[in-house]
């Protein structure tokens, strides 16, 4: 694995859930279980977060299903002290990191307060703005290496972002001081309707590593024990030896880009159905199954668990008090300038009441 | 005491700061081995090393978005860019996350850095080098403009945007960097944001400013003195949020009413400065307000600049519209 070709696809297991078991000696079979378990959770929340999109109860939501084995093997391979800074397609990785499903369904169900991380989970808050976070997954190991603080950053971006000014001077930056900082790429192949070859003509996303002087690798994104290991290196290097690296997760979009869109009208079955087969939870599934145990019993008991643990979540976020109308003004600035207190004042005039 | 000039003082400030507080890092294109363009860094790196005093990469967007990642992590960057004209690279980190990051995080991170950039026209410079964008920034929610008039300012509002827990746009106008010195205090000294000063008491006419055209004011308000008109000008020196009682108590005690900046007039910050007035101080108004910038245009090449910066005799000339109302 050390002296792969930046090109080549690292992979551990095979879609029948075949494993090369000599690649992962010093994983567990707890770890694994634990890995298909949060996978699980994942595809059930996201389902769920659908589900109530459709009836009215949520907002938009950017689907993460088919992804969640580059989610939760991110996840589990940063260390305590680790930064994490997401763009909007890795619920299953700030799950990992401790956010709170309801707190997600609440960000998406449209309130802010959601949107808050965990204290001291070191996880920023969702970046929509595509690839522009990267710069501060690039700041934050700068802080850190300056501060002599042995951690190291991971920010994860779409494909789509490897075409944005700030992907080029992150990589560039990261590269130039030696920062500990990952980069992981969720290639999923799509970018709303437009497609990885009208993103970039290089084969590889891996290979754009090589002109900012910094490793690339390229990874199975379905293969959850190949992203865990792939990044837990690359997070090791970053911490002690102030290496950055690219890693490109190949996986696949199954859904539409949010809620929002209509994926029938840019590609077709036939290009989705090969990715069925190679789906990341199945062939963990197949994997456990003939190695570990796992059986329909198990399987119905963890479901019906996780399926208990997601509507929790839901009846949580359903039951929190709305925010109040003036919240808006909250958190604009440490003190709240003259401005914003006449603001507030005003908005408090028109809904007709005299304090909060 | 040392007589000082802007970029003296701004120099000394940066010393001074990045002497007692280890969290302070100053980056950007050329800040270090050459000290600046303008040498507002000059001896930073060698007092304070490479690690903390960074020559980064030709790259704005970059230098804005990774002070943001400092700042989050904790650190308290400054970050320069080399005119005001290249800010535009950064105006997505600025606009989308410098000012966003404490409310999008329900206040678990801010963004407490500065923004240097030199600023304005007056030197006869090309094309970018010569903007007053500063309106730009004062509309986007969540961020704090300010640029100073003189030397003693740029040190004290300097100070203060540097322990501001938000992020501050410090704009430096570039003809005053060597335009004179004066005494600037020694040691610790902050000029508070949101806080306009008074530099000449007057009754008659309020002329309310602030950066290169402070100067000009100055000059106007003392030709109007000749003629026996008392003009009371007033420099914002916190562009925004600016200093509302401020303003409002002079222009109810003058009546009438000249904003002077050098940016284009549209939209600007004179703009919102009438409206502020307009809503609180009608009754007290004896003339309609007044402002004289620079025109809607492009900032021009040397040959035409003097026509779109804005020069006391326009500002005479708007006294006398006033008064003559």
């Amino acid at each position: 694995m050390e002296h792969m070709n930046c090109k080549d696809l690292i992979q551990v297991m095979q879609p029948d859930g075949r494993l090369d078991e000599s690649a992962v000696i010093g994983v567990s079979g707890e770890e694994m279980h634990r890995m298909y378990r949060l996978m699980v959770f994942t595809r059930l929340w996201n389902a769920k977060a659908l589900s109530l999109q459709r009836q009215g109860r949520m907002g938009t939501l950017a689907s993460v299903r088919g992804q969640e084995a580059a989610n939760i093997g991110m996840g589990l391979a940063l260390g305590p002290g680790d930064w994490f800074c997401p763009s909007f397609r890795e619920y299953g990785a700030m799950f990992v990191r401790g956010v709170m499903p309801k707190d997600l369904f609440s960000f998406w169900g449209g309130d802010e307060r959601g949107a808050r991380p965990p204290e001291g989970s070191r996880v920023l808050p969702v970046c929509i703005t595509v690839g522009s976070h990267l710069c501060h997954a690039v700041g934050i190991a700068w802080g850190a290496k300056i501060s002599n603080e042995r951690i190291a950053v991971l920010s994860c971006s779409g494909d789509g972002s490897t075409s944005q000014g700030d992907f080029h001077e992150s990589l560039n930056f990261a590269g130039v001081f030696k920062l500990p900082v990952v980069f992981a790429i969720q290639n999923n192949q799509w970018a709303i309707s437009v497609p990885l070859d009208r993103q970039t003509a290089s084969e590889t996303l891996s290979e754009k590593a090589a002109a900012y002087g910094i490793d690339g690798v390229r990874v199975d994104g379905n293969d959850v024990l190949a992203v865990y290991l792939t990044i837990k290196r690359l997070l090791d290097a970053a911490r002690s030896e102030h290496r950055p690296a690219l890693v490109e997760m190949v996986t696949y979009r199954m859904d539409d880009h949010t809620t929002s869109d209509d994926a029938s009208r840019y590609r077709t079955e036939e290009m989705v159905s090969p990715w069925r087969s190679k789906d990341p939870i199945d062939r963990m599934r197949k994997y456990l199954i003939a190695n570990r145990g796992w059986n329909d019993e198990s399987e119905t008991n963890m479901v019906s668990e996780l399926t208990a643990q997601v509507e929790q979540a839901v009846k949580d976020y359903e039951a929190a008090p709305l925010p109040q109308p003036t919240d808006i003004f909250n958190h604009m600035y440490a003190d709240t300038p003259w401005n914003l207190a006449e603001q507030k004042e005003e908005l408090l005039r028109h809904l007709g009441r005299s304090e909060r | 005491m040392a007589r000082l000039s802007m970029v003296e003082a701004i120099n000394a400030t940066l010393h001074e700061k990045m002497a007692k507080d280890e969290r302070i890092v100053v980056m950007g294109e050329d800040v270090g081995v050459d000290g600046g363009v303008f040498r507002a860094t000059v001896g930073l790196i060698e007092n304070y090393g490479s690690t903390r005093v960074i020559d980064t990469p030709l790259g704005e967007s970059a230098i804005v978005g990774a002070a943001i990642g400092m700042a989050i992590y904790g650190m308290r960057p400054i970050a320069e860019i080399q005119f005001e004209g290249f800010m535009f690279k950064a105006f997505d980190q600025v606009y989308s996350h410098a000012s966003r990051m404490r409310h999008r995080s329900q206040g678990l991170y801010g963004v407490p850095m500065v923004i240097r950039a030199p600023y304005g026209a007056g030197v006869r410079a090309l094309e970018h080098h010569s903007d007053a964008p500063e309106a730009l920034f004062a509309h986007v929610p969540g961020l704090k403009v300010v640029i100073p008039a003189t030397p003693s300012d740029a040190k004290g509002l300097l100070s203060s945007s540097i322990e501001d827990p938000d992020t501050v746009i410090f704009l430096e106008p570039k003809r005053l960097y060597r335009l004179f010195k004066e005494e600037v205090p020694d040691g610790d000294y902050c000029v508070p944001l949101g806080k306009a000063k008074i530099v000449r008491e007057g009754k008659d006419i309020t002329l309310v400013t602030y950066g290169g055209m402070l100067s000009i004011c100055e000059k106007a308000a003392h030709h109007a003195a000749s003629e026996g008109v008392e003009a009371e000008v007033l420099d914002l020196r916190t562009v925004w949020p600016f200093d509302v009682d401020a303003i409002v108590a002079s222009v109810n005690k003058t009546g009438r009413l000249v904003i002077v900046h050098e940016a284009p007039r549209s939209f600007g910050v004179g703009a919102e400065i009438a409206a502020t007035v307009a809503e609180r101080c009608l009754l007290s108004m004896l003339a309609p307000i007044k402002r004289v910038t620079g025109y809607d245009v492009i900032p021009p090449l040397s040959k035409l600049e003097d026509y779109n910066y804005p020069d006391s005799e326009r500002v005479v000339r708007a006294i006398h519209d006033s008064m003559q109302f």
